[in-house]
């Protein structure tokens, strides 16, 4: 079980992440709206996250750490 | 537009084992870059190997004209920025004159094969001790999406609304292919980072580039098939699938020179 976090300052919306996690638990969140004016991404299930790193590794602006 | 946030510093604390964090050769600088546009992935792989071979210090890095032009804000170790298309000729010099010195350029395709293409071959076969991380998106992001050297046959673009014709605009330049002709060069490498895995075959390439010129081997140059979302008219994750079913067919992964490549290396 990993954790992940999103630093929303940096998160653009673009869901490369959303799109490559092999576990699913990224999404977009609609209820928030970044300074930048984005709905950023957000780990819906930090306990099925098994720290493969994919998010990060795709993610362009770099917004996102994992922990184990 | 410096951004003061908990995330990229607080990892060290907790007792934690850090999976994946932001490399301190990057600053804590947004970047100006389109949501998912590939920059980002390819400028932090930069980021990464100079931190991994502890060289920030004594980098110096030549940002072009392009969407990456103010790249200086982004990376912590020195930069230079230069005129369109003439990052190979401020690096030869930074390099001359400081050849302790590890000196990379990061130049779009309209910057290196177009306007700088005179620099790019020369630097090349001088042989000149620098790394060319070399953007190739098939299109100008900056200006607004025209025709590059790289655009492909029949590419819809602002300057070729009725797709490139060969006729008249020629054929699609083969960057790595044509300089991996030149003795100077020591590594031509072409690589993408649509998927992590090719992302950490990407980050393998230009560590390997740093690392030949450290040890005095030549001219490096590491071709990166990258995206446009926003002048390509795609969302991040449709151009992924454009950039794998159009430029990679014309543009072949692969080490297409490597002068240790009879040493037992990839
Ligand atoms: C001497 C000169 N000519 C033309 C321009 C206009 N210009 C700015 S960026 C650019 C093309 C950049 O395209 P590319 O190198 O592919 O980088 P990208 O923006 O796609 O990252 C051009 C032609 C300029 N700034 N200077
Ligand atoms: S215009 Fe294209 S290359 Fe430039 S930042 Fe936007 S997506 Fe990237």
């Amino acid at each position: 079980m990993a954790r992940i976090e999103v630093d929303m300052n940096y998160c653009k919306g673009c869901g490369l992440c959303v799109d490559v996690c092999p576990q699913d638990i990224m999404q977009l969140n609609s209820e928030i709206m970044t300074q930048k004016g984005y709905h950023p991404a957000t780990c819906v299930d930090q306990d099925a996250c098994t720290g493969c790193t994919s998010c990060a590794l795709m993610c362009p602006d770099v917004a996102i750490t994992i922990e184990r | 537009m410096t951004t003061t946030t908990s995330s990229a510093t607080a990892v060290a604390p907790q007792k934690g084992k850090v999976l994946f964090a932001r490399t301190p050769a990057l600053t804590d600088t947004v970047t100006n870059y389109c949501p998912g546009c590939t920059h980002g992935i390819i400028q932090r792989l930069v980021a990464e190997t100079i931190d991994e071979l502890g060289i920030e210090g004594t980098t110096v890095g030549v940002c072009p004209v392009g969407c990456s032009v103010t790249a200086y804000d982004f990376y912590s170790c020195d930069m230079v920025q230069a005129a369109h298309g003439r990052a190979p000729a401020v690096a030869t010099g930074l390099k001359r004159s400081c050849p302790g010195n590890t000196v990379f350029t990061y130049q779009g395709d309209g910057d290196l094969a177009s306007i700088g293409m005179a620099e790019t071959v020369h630097a090349a076969t001088r042989g000149e001790k620098i790394t060319v991380i070399f953007i190739n998106n098939a299109i100008y992001g900056m200006t607004g999406g025209q025709m590059a050297p790289t655009s492909l046959p029949g590419q819809v673009t602002q300057t070729s609304p009725y797709g490139r014709d060969i006729e008249t605009a020629g054929h699609p330049i083969r960057v790595c292919e044509l300089l991996s002709t030149l003795d100077g060069v020591a590594l031509a490498q072409r690589v993408t980072v649509d998927s992590p895995k090719n992302v950490r075959a990407a980050k393998k390439a230009v560590r390997k580039a740093f690392e030949y010129q450290i040890e005095g081997l030549g001219y490096t140059i590491i071709e990166v098939l990258a995206t446009c979302p926003t002048n390509w008219g795609l969302t991040p994750t449709a151009a992924f699938g454009w950039l794998r079913d159009n430029m990679l067919p014309y543009y072949p992964l692969g080490v297409y020179k490597d002068v240790k490549a009879g040493e037992g290396e990839k």
